[in-house]
């Protein structure tokens, strides 16, 4: 454990990480598996977590570190509340997939280096292709696959999360549970 | 104890073919579309109307039950949610919710077809009722994916009630391995993943290396933007690669498989994960494989998105824990693999066809496809043509076959048949090629399509019309390509980048006959100085368009034009003052206040103001604004 100072410090503060790393058996060769897990844990991977799992898996941190910035899964900043992606796929590329994100873009004040929004509550970012080509172009926002989009459409879909989102915190008192993009609108 | 034993092939189909069945498609398509809606609104309607919903498989069945079941992609993804009812072959398109009722009392009840929900040929006009009229389906011969389109995914005991694992079985038990390499070999099997590189030779290499550890890895890995076959068969039968994984295990004499998923596809991995576990429970995988004593262990593992990992040797750095960059071959994985053992891998959809082969014979195999290439090929066919979706062809299907029989035709921008629209179809993804009108009769097999510069690749076929820029189109590929270099070869990672800046000097009317010569001489360089296919093939889109529509890259060049007007930078906006009514549409549209003129006379764009956004000649009723 003396090998560790940095473990014991932070044994409280990474309780989920060591969690995981234990149902990976510490092993560096689940290097990718880990961070996979502690990314769909904190969204995104923080500094200082990759700093505890290189320790953890008694590895240099620039392996971790040059792991997490190979794959393009892996985010090393944290992301918005929703987020947004668009597929750059082959075909929605020639399905004009380009007006959808430049719409997006104009619409939330990201961009290609800016992708979340100062108040942490949207992200955009481009994908290369999400294997839904017979719908294209294609987004998909918090999970769910929007096919056949339009510029418009994208837009109006912001629209409904935002005004979702703004139901939310006015209506927050009771049963704000499921906020519906109608209730808003009440 | 689970004493499910594997049934011969015919026990238990012929009571299972007179239940009537509902099967909603639920590939990534139909889903997004609402099909589990749909599949929610069966189950309630099909009750509410007296039937009784099986959705559990059962041995017996009465005919007053309706099972409804999920299938996987049933490949015809743009008309989606799919739903087909058997054995009345009746195939309904872009199904809704609302739909359903009207579904179960018409043609379940009734015994009537929906006509309004049958899918039309936009040539033709004539409405289809089922596979068999319907073009799309009619000319392919799917043999991959026509489970997938009818099993449910989710189903082990279907699978086996079809048929599954009985081609394992006879692996693990009546045949030895180097029979099975031998029955392979003779098949003339290719590798599905690309290089085509025959799928018994790979197996016998790895079986006579002499290894205690060996391993199989399933290639899921489907990083080709604008393919997604694999996908639509990890999620539609994935037994099957599980099943093609323990024979291929089985012949090198492994016992330990890995099926790699790209993290894009949740669906695929959910769907693996769940195979596995559920060959786990019946036995299939484990200790003691049909009695033979041997074991067999299969582990799914997510990628974590990077293109180069569709590579033999950077995916094995990848599952060991590394960054994906590729190392040098030889000594090929068959002989110094994962953990430096043994290991060979195959495509998803090369590990599909081994069931098959197994089970009728290399000989029923090789009478379908050409000579040097036999069996079929699943195509992903997007881009501008009628018909988007899975297409599953023998070898040799020409293009003009697939583009204007099955994908019934070219379209334009907003989905209309343009007859005389076709331009180009893109092959193989970043490391394919074009190919053009010229090469619609060229029948497509490995040989003839390396001959002219393309390559079968993993089977993404993009339809492009003639309003689509190939300077464009071959930049769209070079970054792609330039994104994803691991960086290891100085060629690979710098002559990419320069190749997407000489693009873009093109594309923005920087370029002269200098640019032209240097793309030509560092695509090439690039190709012989990369280590993997990545670098290898990265130039292949530039050097095919280069090629195949010299002339395009000429204007651009040297007219400082773009003929489909996709290049901004290239547009000269001119008000045609004989057509120019003085109106002031465009003078309050323009943003830049680039347009001047009095009302009622001509107006004028000042170029040096102008921003070529295109806003006039939207504003203009009358199209005076040209050249945009």
């Amino acid at each position: 454990m003396a090998s560790m100072p940095v473990a014991v410090d932070n044994a409280g503060k990474f309780e989920k990480v060591v969690s995981i790393l234990d149902r990976h058996s510490r092993r560096p060769s689940g290097l990718i598996p880990i961070l996979q897990a502690i990314q769909h844990e904190y969204q995104y991977l923080p500094e200082e977590v990759l700093t505890y799992v290189a320790t953890s898996l008694d590895v240099p941190p620039a392996r971790v570190y040059g792991v997490a910035t190979f794959y393009a899964h892996f985010a090393l900043e944290p992301k918005g509340k929703h987020v947004i992606r668009i597929c750059d796929g082959t075909a929605c590329h020639v399905k004009q997939s380009l007006p959808v994100l430049n719409a997006l873009h104009e619409k939330l004040g990201t961009s290609e280096k800016d992708k979340t929004t100062p108040d942490m509550m949207f992200t955009v970012e481009t994908v290369a292709c999400l294997g839904a080509c017979g719908l294209a172009p294609v987004i998909v926002i918090d999970e769910q696959v929007y096919g056949q989009i339009t510029p418009e459409h994208a837009v109006a879909l912001v629209d409904e999360i935002k005004a979702m989102e703004a139901g939310a915190t006015t209506a927050a008192e009771p049963a704000a549970e499921q906020p519906s993009a109608e209730g808003a609108h009440a | 104890m689970h004493n499910l034993s594997i049934p011969e092939k015919a026990h238990g189909i012929s009571t299972l073919a007179q239940v009537r069945r509902v099967i909603i498609c639920a590939g990534t398509g139909c889903m997004a579309n609402g099909a589990m809606k749909v599949f929610e609104q069966f189950k309630s309607q099909i009750a509410a109307f007296g039937l009784k919903v099986i959705l559990e498989l059962r041995d017996e069945a009465t005919s007053d039950e309706i099972r409804l079941s999920k299938s996987g992609c049933q490949g015809f993804c743009q008309m989606g949610p799919l739903v087909s009812v058997v054995p009345d072959g009746i195939l309904y398109t872009k199904v809704r919710k609302e739909d359903v009722a009207e579904i179960v009392q018409k043609t379940l009840t009734e015994n009537q077809v929906v006509e309004r929900l049958l899918y039309k040929d936009p040539g033709t006009r004539k409405s289809c009722q089922g596979i068999e009229d319907n073009p799309f389906y009619a000319r392919q011969s799917r043999f991959v994916l026509h489970e997938c389109g009818f099993l449910d995914p989710e189903d082990i005991r279907e699978y086996m009630l079809h048929g599954g694992y009985a081609a394992a079985r006879k692996a693990f038990i009546e045949m030895s391995p180097e029979e099975i390499c031998k029955t392979v070999l003779e098949s003339g099997l290719r590798g599905r993943g690309g290089g085509g590189f025959p799928t018994g030779r790979k197996w016998e290499a790895a079986r006579i290396q002499n290894s205690a550890k060996k391993y199989v890895i399933c290639n899921g890995d489907e990083g080709d933007p604008g393919a997604f076959m694999n996908r639509s068969v990890m999620e539609g039968n994935p037994h099957s690669v599980i099943e093609g994984l323990m024979i291929a295990a089985r012949a090198i004499g492994a016992n330990e498989t890995l099926v790699y998923v790209r993290a894009e596809y949740p669906l695929a991995v959910e769907r693996m994960r769940r195979a596995v576990a559920d060959a786990e429970r019946e036995g299939i995988l484990g200790k003691n494989v049909f009695g033979t004593g041997l074991s067999m262990k299969c582990e799914v593992m997510e990628g974590a998105g990077a293109f180069v990992c569709g590579e033999e040797t950077a995916m094995i750095a990848s599952i060991e824990g590394q960054r994906g960059m590729p190392r040098p071959k030889p000594p090929f994985p068959a002989q110094s693999g994962l953990w430096g053992k043994p290991t060979i891998i195959n495509n998803v959809e090369t590990l599909a066809h081994v069931c098959r082969i197994l089970n009728e014979g290399p000989e029923l195999f090789k009478q379908i496809g050409t000579k040097d290439s036999p069996g079929t090929k699943t195509f992903a066919l997007t881009g501008h043509v009628a018909n988007t979706g899975l297409v599953e062809v023998p070898f040799g299907t020409t293009l003009r076959e697939i583009v204007y029989n099955i994908g019934g035709g070219v379209t334009d921008d907003a989905g209309k048949i343009w007859k005389t629209g076709f331009k180009a179809v893109q092959i193989g993804g970043p490391s394919g090629g074009c190919l053009t009108e010229d090469h619609l009769d060229l029948p497509l097999a490995y040989e003839s399509l390396r001959s002219v510069g393309a390559m079968v690749g993993s089977g993404g076929l993009v339809a492009m019309n003639q309003g689509t820029c190939m300077v464009s189109i071959a930049r769209f590929f070079m970054e792609f390509t330039q994104r994803e270099s691991c960086g290891k070869c100085v060629l690979c990672r710098e002559g990419t980048r320069q190749l997407l800046a000489l693009l873009d000097d093109v594309i923005e009317g920087r370029a002269d006959q200098n640019t032209l010569d240097l793309l030509d001489k560092l695509g090439r360089s690039v190709q012989i100085g990369s280590l993997c296919g990545l670098g290898k093939t990265a130039p292949n889109p530039v050097l095919s368009t280069m090629r195949y529509f010299r002339k395009e890259y000429e204007e651009h060049v040297f007219e400082k034009k773009c003929r489909t007007g996709r290049c901004k930078a290239l547009l000269s906006p001119e008000i045609n003052e004989t057509k120019c009514k003085g109106c002031g549409l465009c003078i309050k549209a323009c943003p830049t206040g680039a347009i001047t003129g009095e009302k009622k006379q001509p107006h004028h764009i000042n170029p040096e103001l102008c921003i070529k956004c295109g806003a006039c000649a939207t504003a203009c009723k009358i199209h005076a604004v040209e050249g945009i």
